[in-house]
């Protein structure tokens, strides 16, 4: 039987799950935001690793087929999409009835109406993003079930009278946490079969010649699919059955992260956040020597030797301006996502001058900087830069970027920060520095403790801590395209 | 850990010694002594004492004050008083104290200073602590003496003999003039013979972390070891009976392998070895030590425990050579060497204790221990290779001491250190 190995981030912001066999190669991955319960961002980001592994079991499975069949991969990816989207419809089933129930409880005047519009709000956002889904069109949101549906539920209420705006808020408010707070089992073979059965009518509603503006599509490949899924379909429906029977038994796991001391796992399998994103960047950058992580309420400057063991960190101490969540913090204060703000700041014609040793304060500077005219892509630029300047010294502290850099956390997903860091880097420890960058950076921490979690049957664990550790520098692991 | 707690018969006699101390000091109305305020680095015990008088110092009340949790309503007085938020909390500690009534741990009050002695320079903040408290007590003699830093390593015949010049001078004359007791020689190189004594027996005790279990903790009982030698004890018969005491007691761990003993038993598995630099924190020290011990951290030596006097480099008070020895001690304090000089003492005892690990508690209020502290941390991860770690707190502010900060500081600390063992010790196997 295959033996498979767990590692979980909970982060302050974010809960990371990884899910890797026993060649050190990711299966799976999940992520949710981390709310009041850590306990239920672990299970979401655990299960929702699980159907990915099972996701990334069946296309090894189907490895040949694909090749032969290209239809099959793009068949896979809508089944995919349909799959997460049945999940969210879920969820937003419960939120709807709480939002319901929240607006009878709370909305005292106008009730009428502001039910009404509720139900208007609902009737149209649902079928929004239900396209949205199944087009593929959620990009880098589609991970979280809050953003998604908040960005069109606050757009609709804004745009209603004060009245209205209100008591709706309110019910938002009081509504999402429960929700997101609640753990929502599925069968995935039932959901696989229903996503497959919601594919067939979009296939067959697709049109013969698509419209010259659905610029989206992938024309050739659909118009193939709208032919001929059905030829794949029958044995691809097998391979689910032997997919969903498998038992991914998870042999070992380690958690990590702010919430780790929260969760049920033996003394053993809890790892600090910094050994667990030192060893994820450095198995998947082997030259790595320096790590910075930049999460939700701490920045971790890590010196690594060649084997992925951390020789020295620094974090920051008494304030964590300059984190993660002075970014959300800023977000909020413009009123914009998270996702929107390293595009914009891309956008300065030059970096206003902000101080970084507080976020309230920051905060105070924004709003003065708005008044006196300053262009809004110009400050958050400004914030950016600030970040990473704390970043720089914190790195500095730590002793500096000694050979091969890498940058991990959240925030390296921020194409603004991600800039200054080069520039930054570059300035200071000079342009010759390799600097790596990944698209999962924000799996690392999950990576890392995965990793340990193979590990630890050989090391750790009680009975078997006289057996020797293993080779550290042998470890190889195969994860899509780094960039 | 056992949960069995035995107080050793030198913490008892530790306790009496303090309290007799607080004692004489709440009767000086009546027995007439007179009161010299100093400080723990450079002071001159044996001096205070040849002229009969009693010593206060003012940093081992704020410490005191911290352990009993009065520390923040003290800094808070301080703090309305115009002292500002930077100021090391110590002072404002003190002051805090003064400003209510000066009563000291035993809640006797603390008489008034006769004469305010600065013997040591080095920390700017003394000075400025001194020129508080002279404001506060006109009446007060004061007399400070300029310690030359030991800026290049060495201490010269021309530094030796500006310091005695100062005590011969400034010092002895208006000690005479304060407690009107003419300087007797005799009785000071008594004083330097029970001092030396001590500082041998007290070198012992700390060299002792050289055994597996180390039978002490060197930094969080440290602390308490060191407390008759700081605190006006040093040139006493007393001290030398305490340090024998002691080291007795530790002998008799060692003989029966055991390891430190903690506030909730003995040390069951000694897993790390470390050397600390910067002090503890004062506020939470049971709290911040558990953390230590909890995970099988014993520290095998701290710059700490070194802030009274540097002894393991081979200084002793001479008896021979009287002012000289005592102006020596004064340049030989810890935070009066130079860097190189701090890494290369670190380093030895890094190499000759065996530690796993080395540490830095930085305090936010503390320029004299902070200055440096990161530069030393490199210097010593360079050279000898070992795991460093870097945690801030502060010594008696509660507002900075973040348990769950540091706790998460530590616990990656020493899960580095766990996995560099598994590591080399799997190395070392395949080297086999």
């Amino acid at each position: 039987m295959s033996k498979y190995y767990l590692g979980i981030d909970l982060g302050s912001t974010t809960s990371k799950a990884v899910i890797i066999n026993d060649k050190d190669e990711i299966l799976g991955r999940g992520i949710t935001n981390t709310r009041a319960n850590y306990k239920v961002a672990a299970d979401i980001a655990r299960e929702e690793a699980i159907y990915d592994a099972r996701f990334t079991l069946l296309m090894q499975k189907l490895d040949r087929e694909i090749d032969s069949k290209p239809v099959l991969r793009q068949y896979l990816n809508d089944i995919r999409a349909v799959f997460q989207y049945l999940q969210f419809e879920r969820r937003m089933q419960r939120l709807e009835e709480e939002l319901r129930a929240a607006v009878d409880k709370f909305a005292y005047d106008h009730k009428a109406a502001i039910v009404e519009r509720l139900e208007l709000i609902l009737t149209t956002i649902g079928p929004e993003i239900k396209k949205d889904f199944l087009d593929n069109n959620l990009g880098s949101k589609n991970q979280f079930f809050r953003d998604i549906v908040s960005e069109r539920y606050n757009e609709m209420a804004e745009k209603m009278d004060k009245v209205y705006f209100e008591p709706l808020m309110l019910a938002f408010d009081k509504s999402i946490t429960p929700v997101e707070n609640q753990m929502v089992t599925f069968n995935f073979k039932e959901l696989v079969h229903e996503s497959m059965k919601m594919l067939e009518q979009k296939y067959r509603d697709l049109p013969d010649k698509p419209a010259i503006e659905d610029k989206g599509w992938y024309y050739s490949e659909l118009n193939y699919l709208k032919d001929n899924y059905r030829d794949v379909e029958e044995s691809l429906r097998q391979y689910i059955d032997e997919i969903a029977a498998q038992n991914i038994h998870i042999s070992n796991m380690v958690g990590t992260g702010y919430g780790r001391a929260l969760l049920p796992f033996p003394e053993d399998c809890i790892k600090s956040e910094i050994l667990c994103h030192a060893f994820g960047a450095h198995a998947v950058f082997p030259d790595t020597r320096t790590v910075l992580d930049i999460g939700g309420q701490d920045t971790k400057a890590i010196q690594v030797d060649s084997h992925g063991l951390v020789t020295s960190f620094h974090m920051n101490d008494r304030c964590a301006a300059g984190c993660g969540r002075y970014l959300g913090y800023i977000a909020d204060e413009f009123n914009i996502s998270l996702n929107e703000l390293g595009p914009e700041a891309l956008d300065a014609e030059h970096e206003t001058n902000i101080c970084s040793t507080c976020t309230v304060f920051a905060g105070a500077e924004v709003r003065e900087l708005l008044n006196v005219g300053e262009k809004r892509s110009n400050i958050l630029a400004g914030l950016h830069r600030a970040i990473v300047q704390r970043a720089m010294s914190l790195l500095a502290r730590s002793g500096g970027v000694r050979n091969e850099f890498t940058f991990t956390g959240g925030v390296a997903r921020n194409q603004a920060v991600l800039k200054y860091v080069k520039e930054m880097v570059a300035e200071s420890y000079g342009k010759d520095i390799k600097m790596n960058i990944h698209t999962d950076s924000i799996f690392m921490g999950a990576l890392g403790g995965a990793m340990f979690a193979r590990r630890n049957i050989e090391t750790d664990l009680p009975e078997k801590k006289q057996q020797k550790a293993p080779k550290k520098d042998k470890i190889k692991v195969t994860i899509n395209d780094p960039s | 850990m056992t949960t069995d707690v035995k107080k050793e018969r030198s913490m008892t006699i530790q306790k009496e010694m303090v309290a007799g101390l607080f004692k004489d000091l709440a009767n000086v109305q009546t027995t007439g002594k007179k009161v010299c305020y100093t400080f723990i680095p450079g002071n001159l015990s044996e001096l205070i004492r040849t002229f009969d008088m009693l010593p206060v110092y003012p940093e081992i009340n704020a410490l005191q004050s911290a352990m009993r949790k009065k520390s923040a309503s003290y800094i808070r007085e301080a703090e309305k008083h115009a002292h500002s938020e930077d100021v090391c909390t110590y002072v404002k500690c003190d002051v805090g104290m003064m400003l209510n009534g000066n009563i000291g741990p035993t809640g006797e009050k603390i008489p008034e200073p006769d004469i305010l002695l600065l013997s040591y320079t080095g920390c700017f903040t003394f000075m400025k602590w001194f020129e508080t408290l002279k404001r506060n007590y006109p009446n007060a003699e004061v007399v400070m003496i300029h310690t030359p830093y030991q800026e290049n390593g060495t201490i010269t015949d021309e530094m030796r003999d500006y310091m005695t010049r100062q005590l011969r001078e400034e010092v002895i004359p208006k000690m005479e003039k304060v407690s009107g007791i003419p300087f007797d020689e005799k009785k000071l190189k008594k004083h330097l013979e029970h001092a030396k004594e001590a500082e041998d027996w007290i070198t012992k005790i700390f060299d002792s972390t050289k055994h597996r279990p180390s039978p002490i903790d060197a930094y969080f009982a440290g602390v308490y070891y060191i407390g008759p030698i700081n605190i006006g004890f040093r040139g006493t018969p007393e001290a030398v009976e305490y340090y024998k005491e002691l080291y007795k007691e530790i002998r008799e761990r060692i003989d029966n392998g055991l390891g430190p003993i903690t506030p909730e038993g003995e040390m069951a598995e000694e897993k790390y070895r470390l050397v600390v630099e910067g002090p503890p924190n004062w506020t939470n020290f049971r709290e911040f030590w558990k953390i230590f011990y909890d995970m099988g951290a014993v520290i095998v030596a701290s710059s700490y425990t070194k802030v009274g006097g540097v002894y393991d480099m081979g200084f002793r008070h001479d008896p021979q050579r009287p002012l000289e020895s005592l102006a020596e001690y004064c340049m030989n304090c810890y935070t009066n060497l130079n860097l190189p000089q701090r890494i290369d003492l670190l380093g030895k005892c890094i190499e000759e204790y065996q530690a796993d690990g080395y540490l830095t508690n930085s305090i936010k209020s503390c320029n004299s221990f902070s200055a440096g502290q990161l530069g030393m941390m490199r210097e010593l991860e360079d050279r000898l290779e070992i795991p460093v770690g870097f945690i801030e707190s502060d010594l008696v502010d509660p507002r900075y001491f973040s348990y769950s900060n540091i706790k998460n500081r530590l616990e990656s600390f020493f899960q580095m250190l766990k996995q560099r063992k598994i590591n080399y010790q799997s190395t070392a196997a395949e080297a086999i």
